[in-house]
C-alpha cells in the first residue's frame, strides 16, 4: 500500500490541502484559489521552464516539512519551490511577504515608463494589477529611466522595450511553440533587451501568442494599436474551424458594435491561456490577425469578465434594444424630429471602418 | 373626526369691519410696500451687460488643454470617458505621424473627441480622472440651441486657442480662475 502515499499535505495561509508530489507551492495555492494564490509575473503554467525571475510570488515557509519543521531562512519563490509533506506556508498572512512584495513591485516599476494612458495593455495589464494590489504609492527612484532605440519586429507585433519587465515568457513561446526561434534576449543586467537578432522579423504562425503571454504592454497587437481602449470593446467568445495544426480556433473577439477590433486567445482566471483537454489553447496568426470580420466566426456569447475588472464597465447584461415603433404609429412616415447620431457625431463613423486598417490609424484615415 | 395634524385652522367668517370695507386703506398699504422697494438694494442685475462673478469651483463648458508650446495634451486614454457617469464623452485615437510633433505632445492623440452636452451633467469627474492635464471645465455656460445637433461638441469647439499664435484668445479661454492652492 506504499503506492497510495502520492499526495503531500501542505498548509497555506492556514488552509490545508492535499496536492500531488512535485507540485509547486504556487500551484498548490492556486488550487485553493482566491487571495491565497501569490501573484506571478513571469511564471506561466503552460510554458515549461518559466518562472523564478520576477520574484513577485515570494512566500514565507514557516515550517519546511513534518520531518524537518525548521522554517526556511529566507523568503522563497513559490513558483520554483515544490511542496513537502507538512509544509506550512504563509502568503498574505505574513508581514514579511507583504513588505518584500511591495519592494519587488517598486523594483519592477523602476524602469517602467508608466505610459499607461497611451499603452494598449492598460486595463488588462498584470503589472497594473500588481502595483494596485501589492505596491506602494510612491517611488524613491530619482534617476532617468532606461530607454531603448525603437525596433520594428514585424507587421503584427509592436515591441515597446521600455515597458518590458524581462519575464522571458515570450522567448519561451518562441522556443516551445514555433519551429525556429528568431528572437531572444540580448545583453545582460540593466542592458538586457528583447530583440530579434539582426532585426529579423518574427514570422512564424504562432508568434502572436507572445502578445497574450506578455504580462505588460511590451508586446502588443499592431492591428489593434490605438484603435480603442480595452474597456470600451466588448469581449465575446467565438470559434472557427482552423486548418493550422496546433491552433485550437477558440478565441475571444473584442468588438465595437459589429467590428472586430482584436482577437485574442481565451484567458483563464490566472490570466493565462485556457486549456482544452489538457492542451493549452494557443491560436495561430491567421486567426489572430487576419480574421477581422464577425462573419469569419461563430459567436458563442459574451465572455464572463470579473466584475472588479475595468473591462466589465459599460457592458449591460441582458440589454434588450426596444423596437422602433415611431414609424409604425405614424403610418410609415419617418419622424422628422429624431436625430441620427451619425449625422452629427464624427466618432464611430460608419464610413471609417477602423478594423479594416492594418495598424494604428493616422490623421489621413480620418480625413473625409 | 380627529385631525391628522394640528396645523388645520378654522376659516374666519366674520363680516368685514368698516375700515376693511372702505378698500382704499388696504390699497395704500400695498402701494407703500411697492414704493418702499424702490429704495432697497436691487437683487437682480442687467445680465448681458453685467455678469456675476463665478464661484472658484464653478464647472462650465469643457476645454481641451494645450501645453506651453501649443501641443495638445490629450492622448485619448479614455479615462474621462470611463469616469463619465452620463457616458457623454466619446473619442477615437490615432498615432502621431512624423512631422506632427508640434501638434501633439505624445505619440498617441485624440483624432476625434466629442462631448454630448445634452448628456453632460457637468460633474467634473472627467477633469479629475485626466492624467494628462488635458480637460478642464471652464467658466462658461453651454449656450442654448434650437436643435439637438448643436450640442455635439467636437474638438474644434473644445480645444483651447493656441497660446503662441492667439495669445489673447488663449488667455481669455484660460480665464481668471482663482487658484485654490
Amino acid at each position: 500500500m506504499v503506492d497510495e502515499i502520492k499526495t503531500f499535505k501542505v498548509t497555506i495561509d492556514n488552509i490545508t490541502i492535499d496536492v500531488p508530489v512535485g507540485t509547486t507551492v504556487l500551484n498548490a495555492a492556486r488550487q485553493i484559489g482566491g487571495d491565497v494564490a501569490p501573484p506571478a509575473m513571469c511564471y506561466y503554467s503552460k510554458l515549461q521552464g518559466s518562472g523564478g525571475k520576477c520574484r513577485t510570488c515570494l512566500v514565507e515557509v514557516a515550517a519546511g516539512s513534518t520531518a524537518d519543521p525548521r522554517p526556511m531562512p529566507k523568503l522563497v519563490a513559490s513558483c520554483r519551490t515544490t511542496v513537502m509533506d507538512g509544509m506550512v506556508v504563509k502568503n498574505i498572512t505574513s508581514e514579511k511577504v507583504k513588505d518584500a512584495r511591495a519592494g519587488v513591485v517598486e523594483f519592477l516599476l523602476l524602469n517602467h515608463p508608466l505610459d499607461c494612458p497611451i499603452c494598449d495593455q492598460a486595463g488588462e495589464c498584470h503589472l497594473q494589477d500588481l502595483g494596485y494590489e501589492h505596491g506602494k504609492e510612491g517611488t524613491r527612484y530619482e534617476f532617468p529611466r532606461r530607454t531603448f532605440e525603437k525596433e520594428d519586429i514585424g507587421p503584427y507585433i509592436q515591441l515597446h522595450m521600455t515597458r518590458c519587465i524581462l519575464c522571458y515568457r515570450c522567448t519561451y513561446v518562441a522556443d516551445q511553440l514555433t519551429d525556429k526561434r528568431v528572437h531572444g534576449i540580448l545583453d545582460r543586467g540593466e542592458h538586457a533587451e528583447i530583440s530579434t537578432y539582426i532585426s529579423k522579423a518574427v514570422d512564424n504562425e504562432f508568434s502572436g501568442n507572445m502578445i497574450d503571454v506578455c504580462p505588460v504592454g511590451a508586446l502588443t497587437d499592431k492591428t489593434f494599436r490605438f484603435k480603442n481602449r480595452v474597456w470600451f470593446t466588448k469581449p465575446v467568445d467565438a470559434h472557427r474551424t482552423c486548418d493550422t495544426p496546433g491552433c485550437c480556433g477558440n478565441t475571444t473577439l473584442w468588438l465595437r458594435g459589429e467590428e472586430v477590433f482584436r482577437v485574442t486567445a481565451r484567458k483563464d482566471e490566472w490570466g493565462e491561456v485556457k486549456s482544452y483537454d489538457g492542451k493549452p489553447g494557443w491560436i495561430c496568426n491567421t486567426c489572430r490577425f487576419d480574421k477581422k470580420k464577425t462573419s469569419d466566426w461563430t459567436i458563442e456569447g459574451v465572455t464572463k469578465v470579473n466584475r472588479h475588472s475595468v473591462i466589465s464597465q459599460g457592458k449591460y447584461e441582458g440589454l434588450v434594444m426596444p423596437k422602433e415603433t415611431v414609424q409604425e404609429v405614424m403610418g410609415g412616415r419617418a419622424p422628422k424630429l429624431l436625430m441620427n447620431i451619425h449625422d452629427e457625431s464624427e466618432v464611430n463613423d460608419p464610413k471609417i471602418q477602423l478594423s479594416e486598417i492594418n495598424g494604428p490609424a493616422h490623421a489621413e484615415n480620418f480625413k473625409n | 373626526m380627529q385631525a391628522l395634524t394640528n396645523r388645520a385652522q378654522q376659516v374666519e367668517r366674520k363680516p368685514m369691519s368698516l375700515l376693511e370695507r372702505a378698500y382704499l386703506p388696504a390699497i395704500f398699504r400695498g402701494m407703500a410696500i411697492t414704493f418702499g422697494h424702490m429704495f432697497k438694494k436691487r437683487p437682480t442685475i442687467n445680465y448681458p451687460e453685467v455678469t456675476r462673478p463665478f464661484s472658484p469651483v464653478f464647472r462650465g463648458l469643457h476645454i481641451l488643454n494645450r501645453d506651453e508650446e501649443g501641443r495638445e495634451n490629450c492622448t485619448a486614454c479614455g479615462l474621462c470617458a470611463v469616469a463619465c457617469p452620463a457616458e457623454a464623452i466619446t473619442m477615437e485615437a490615432a498615432e502621431r505621424s512624423a512631422g506632427e510633433e508640434n501638434l501633439y505632445r505624445e505619440e498617441k492623440y485624440a483624432a476625434k473627441y466629442e462631448i454630448n452636452m445634452l448628456r453632460c451633467i457637468f460633474c467634473g469627474l472627467c477633469e479629475e480622472a485626466c492624467p494628462k492635464d488635458a480637460i478642464y471645465l471652464s467658466e462658461t455656460f453651454a449656450p442654448a440651441n434650437f436643435q439637438r445637433k448643436g450640442f455635439i461638441y467636437g474638438k474644434d469647439d473644445l480645444l483651447i486657442p493656441h497660446p503662441i499664435t492667439e495669445p489673447e484668445a488663449h488667455a481669455k479661454a484660460k480665464g481668471g480662475r482663482v487658484s485654490l492652492k
